[in-house]
């Protein structure tokens, strides 16, 4: 399993490990009840603080990704389908905002981006 | 969990010098670097810590336990390594293992052989043929090789090159695998302490300036660029510190007080370390 931290990327590093081993999850790779790396393992290896690793741990099983139990460790979580369409509903959300403001900002009408929408449709099938 | 370092209201006046108030709390399984730049009391508070010299005042926790009235069994928890050696230049490296089994009850042979062996330090040969980066790496072996579970050091890393220092924080890292280990780490060396700091205290001029979580430390502050109009804008509070140049001003200031959609930098701990102390003057 690789995992990789930016400093160049402004996002806070805890942050950085919550959004990779959620992808990492989403994708499959890592499969429900995997055991994720001790958080003081976790911490050497990147060479990050411990407190940091934590963070990105406590955040994750917030989110519903993973479950901890004292002494044992960490496991990715049983699979909640719905949550995960919510995330990426909203995250599709977010971006169509973006397009959308980024398209009135530069003129475009409606109907053309429209029209950009379903040629990247297209093209991605 | 208990803490491994509390420190409350600390003082000790020297001529010319004083340490004020000193409040520091580690709690155990963390990292704390302790910055600050030379003559800022760094060391007074690490030789306060290890009872070495005498407070005029406050009180000084290691696991729970006053410092002053700690027996010697207390004392074998905690390894020490300072920023010069101290061991006779004549002895081997295994000979000065063989003399600390005599000071320590705890101690390990077994411990101590393989720690010189990971860290490629050769114990036959005299501590005076040894490089700056090997005697400081005996030291380490010395400070880990008893039950030890709380590790100060004192400008352990500076003098050293980027290898040696990263073999190092390394092994501080494997020392921290344990829950029940914590470190305190005096440097001046910032980036060192960025990386695998849990918490940073940050001391001037014998005062505590901060004492916080290294993530929120950078996540609250920010690098301002701008012009001296744009400035006098934001809130009194907002301002740590500021710079002006010819070419516009620079400033560190706290996110949350700022209004939104200002553009910010990230602000580096060296940064955080350098405005502080400058608004302190």
């Amino acid at each position: 399993m690789n995992l990789f931290i930016s400093n160049a990327n402004g996002e806070p590093i805890y942050q950085q490990i919550v959004t990779q081993f959620k992808a990492k999850i989403i994708a499959g790779e890592l499969k429900e009840g995997d055991a994720l790396p001790s958080m003081r393992l976790l911490a050497k290896e990147l060479r990050i603080s411990v407190i940091t690793t934590k963070r990105a741990y406590e955040e994750l099983e917030r989110e519903g990704f993973i479950v901890s139990y004292t002494g044992k460790g960490s496991f990715v979580a049983a699979p909640n389908r719905e949550f995960l369409k919510e995330q990426k509903l909203k995250e599709t959300e977010e971006y169509l905002e973006k397009a959308v403001a980024a398209a009135r900002s530069g003129g475009l009408s409606q109907a053309e981006l429209l029209e950009m929408l379903r040629l990247l449709l297209e093209e991605s099938v | 969990m208990q803490d491994a370092l509390r420190l409350k209201g600390v003082s000790k006046q020297y001529r010319g010098f004083a340490l004020k108030n000193v409040d520091i709390t580690l709690p155990s399984g963390c990292i704390m670097g302790f910055i600050g730049e030379n003559g800022a009391g760094k060391t007074t508070t690490i030789k306060l810590i290890l009872d070495m010299i005498q407070r005029d005042g406050g009180s000084i926790e290691i696991f729970g336990e006053e410092c002053s009235t700690m027996g010697r069994e207390a004392w074998e928890k905690i390894g020490v390594v300072l920023d010069d050696c101290g061991f006779s230049e004549e002895l081997t490296g295994f000979q000065v293992g063989s003399i600390m089994s005599g000071i320590y009850k705890s101690w390990s042979r077994e411990k101590f052989e393989s720690l010189l062996l990971s860290y490629h330090v050769d114990g036959k040969k005299k501590v005076k043929e040894y490089s700056r980066g090997m005697k400081m790496k005996l030291s380490l072996a010395v400070a880990l090789a008893h039950g030890t579970k709380l590790l100060v050091l004192d400008e352990a890393t500076s003098g050293l090159d980027p290898v040696a220092r990263e073999e190092l924080l390394e092994s501080f890292q494997d020392f921290i695998q344990d829950e029940g280990h914590s470190i305190f780490i005096s440097s001046h060396i910032i980036s060192d302490l960025e990386k695998i700091s849990d918490y940073i205290t940050f001391i001037h001029k014998g005062k505590i300036l901060f004492s916080e979580e290294k993530d929120v430390l950078l996540e609250t502050h920010g690098i301002f660029h701008g012009t001296k109009a744009e400035l006098a804008g934001f809130s009194e509070e907002a301002l740590v510190g500021t710079r002006e140049g010819a070419f516009g001003v620079e400033a560190l200031v706290r996110r949350d007080k700022m209004p939104a959609g200002v553009l910010l930098d990230r602000a580096g701990l060296e940064d955080i370390m350098l405005f502080y102390s400058r608004e302190e003057k």
